[in-house]
This record gives C-alpha cells, sequence and structure tokens, in this order.
C-alpha cells in the first residue's frame, strides 16, 4: 500500500522536555567507545569554550527517535513498521548538545517517495532549548522494504 | 591532536583507524540510546528474521564513524553537518570483534567560511558499510 502523501509537511506536537544530564552525555560516550574528553570533562570542555561537557555528535538520535517513531507508527500512514529498515541520517548543528540543555523535538514529514518498490520515508526532527534556541535538525530515512520483495526466511 | 585550514588542502587523508564493534558494545549503545530492538541483541531473534546473525545499530556504526572526523579536528563540537547512508548490515559474531575499518578524505574546502567537507570511507572486511558519509567542519584558520 501506498504512503499517504498528505502527510508531507505535516508537524506533529512538541515533545515533553528532556532535560540533558552530564552522566548521559557520558554513558553515551562510554557506549560508543569515544573517550574524546570534551565528552567526559567538563574542564575539557570549558577549554574548548563550551560551559559544560559536550555531546557526542549522534546523541541527538536517543532524543529524537521517540518523535520520529510517533509519526511512523501513525496507522493513518500506512507505513508496515516490520518492514522498516534505517536508510539515511543526517544532523545539522548550530551548536552541539551540551549538559544542561533542556530541548524540546518538533517532528515532521520530510518526504515521502517510493523507488524500486520500497517506501521511504523521511523525519525531520527539529531540536531546540525550551526557549526556542535552534540546537540541531535530525533527517531520518527510513526504507518500508516493498511487498513484492520476497523476505528472507 | 588538533588541525587547521592552513594544515589541509583538498585530497588531504585523515589519519585512518580501525574500530572494533563487540556484542557488549551494541548492549551497551541499547541501554544508552534507547534502542531495544531486539535484532542487535537477540541472536535467535536476527536469525528468525533472515538475518546471518544480530547487527550492530546503524546509529552506533555512525556514532563510531565519526571518530575519524572528531579525533582529527579535537573539538567535536565543530562539527556543523554530519550525514550518512547504510548500505550493508555490520554483522556482530559471539565470538570475535567485527572490525571497522574508517578512512576519511578532505572533499573540499571554503577558506572564507573556514569549514571543510570531509568524505567518509566505512568499511567491514572490505565492504563498504556507510555510503555517502561526509561531515562538514569548522576550522581554526591557523
Amino acid at each position: 500500500m501506498p504512503l499517504d502523501q498528505s502527510f508531507v509537511g505535516r508537524i506533529y506536537p512538541p515533545s515533553e522536555p528532556y532535560e540533558v544530564g552530564r552522566e548521559k552525555i557520558r554513558e553515551f560516550a562510554d557506549a560508543i567507545g569515544d573517550p574524546n574528553p570534551a565528552f567526559h570533562s567538563r574542564e575539557a570542555a570549558q577549554t574548548l569554550g563550551y560551559a559544560d561537557v559536550i555531546a557526542p555528535p549522534t546523541f541527538p538520535i536517543a532524543i529524537t527517535m521517540k518523535a520520529a517513531r510517533a509519526i511512523v507508527a501513525d496507522p493513518a500512514l500506512g507505513l508496515d513498521y516490520t518492514k522498516v529498515v534505517h536508510g539515511e541520517q543526517s544532523f545539522s548543528y548550530t551548536r552541539p548538545v551540551r549538559a544542561g540543555d533542556v530541548l524540546q523535538v518538533t517532528a515532521s514529514v520530510e518526504s515521502i517517495r517510493s523507488a524500486a518498490g520500497n517506501d521511504l520515508l523521511t523525519t525531520r526532527a527539529e531540536v531546540t532549548t525550551v526557549d526556542g534556541e535552534h540546537v540541531v535538525t535530525a533527517f531520518s530515512t527510513l526504507v518500508a522494504r516493498g511487498t513484492a520483495v520476497q523476505e528472507p526466511s | 591532536m588538533t588541525v587547521s585550514l592552513k594544515d589541509i588542502e583538498v585530497g588531504t587523508e585523515l589519519p585512518s583507524q580501525t574500530f572494533q564493534i563487540e556484542r557488549e558494545s551494541m548492549i551497551r549503545y541499547a541501554g544508552a540510546s534507547g534502542d531495544f530492538n531486539q535484532i542487535h541483541w537477540d541472536e535467535a531473534f536476527a536469525v528468525g528474521v533472515g538475518l546471518p546473525n544480530v547487527i550492530a545499530h546503524g546509529m552506533l556504526t555512525m556514532a563510531v564513524a565519526a571518530r575519524i572526523v572528531t579525533d582529527w579536528i579535537g573539538d567535536p563540537g565543530a562539527i556543523l553537518d554530519y550525514g550518512v547512508r547504510f548500505t550493508r548490515p555490520v554483522v556482530v559474531e559471539a565470538t570475535a570483534p567485527t572490525q571497522l575499518e574508517v578512512t576519511g578524505k578532505v572533499r573540499a574546502m571554503d577558506a572564507e567560511a573556514a569549514t571543510a567537507v570531509v568524505d567518509i570511507s566505512a568499511s567491514v572486511n572490505g565492504e563498504t558499510v556507510l555510503a555517502r558519509a561526509r561531515a562538514t567542519v569548522r576550522l581554526p584558520r591557523g
């Protein structure tokens, strides 16, 4: 079933505020195995000009994924979530996420297209502080493998 | 390590690195990121949906590959833009870590804006796992 094109441009209500903790940043950096001092030491981050430890470049996904999932799971959109794989991901930063930020995500449907029997859905997640300062925009493209494609068994 | 605009030109190669991704990496990443999809940690489930074994989160691969750039520039907050396309699953066996080989090369420079664009290649056993992987960074003029 083709995805409902009328979803393009649809903007979802902003998420609940997410407070970025210093230990959460360290935990994330440890999980990706990255010892960069800017993620771990407040002093090191301050030497680089940041008020507190900053988060690794892909950290925003931990905040945006939930908002994007709300779109994907919307039954009216018609996406078969069991056939979805992550196709592409990008981030455009105004500044790095840092400890102490209180962030909000506003997700929208950026584009819907079909290619080679697959449906491609790109979501856009604007991450701002609760005061409205832009921090990063994340684009996620999900690929729903077409029903014509034989599923591996 | 830090690098400035005057140290580089189009075609400059970044120091290449090999990173290890093991089962524990995925368990830790699941916990830290909140992505608990079973294909990343449950071998029976992954095989049941037709995968050769559990696979690393695409976002874990993307995070690890970013280090080729952030280790090079020193300041990870100087990344202005970072994007990838996931082309092939990164399979992680129980017995040995998967080796992710990452290289980078300066694709373009903008002296006025003091930025550079880096093309990133990431492969496992010689097979590309990320395509169109690219980061734009702000560099000191030096």
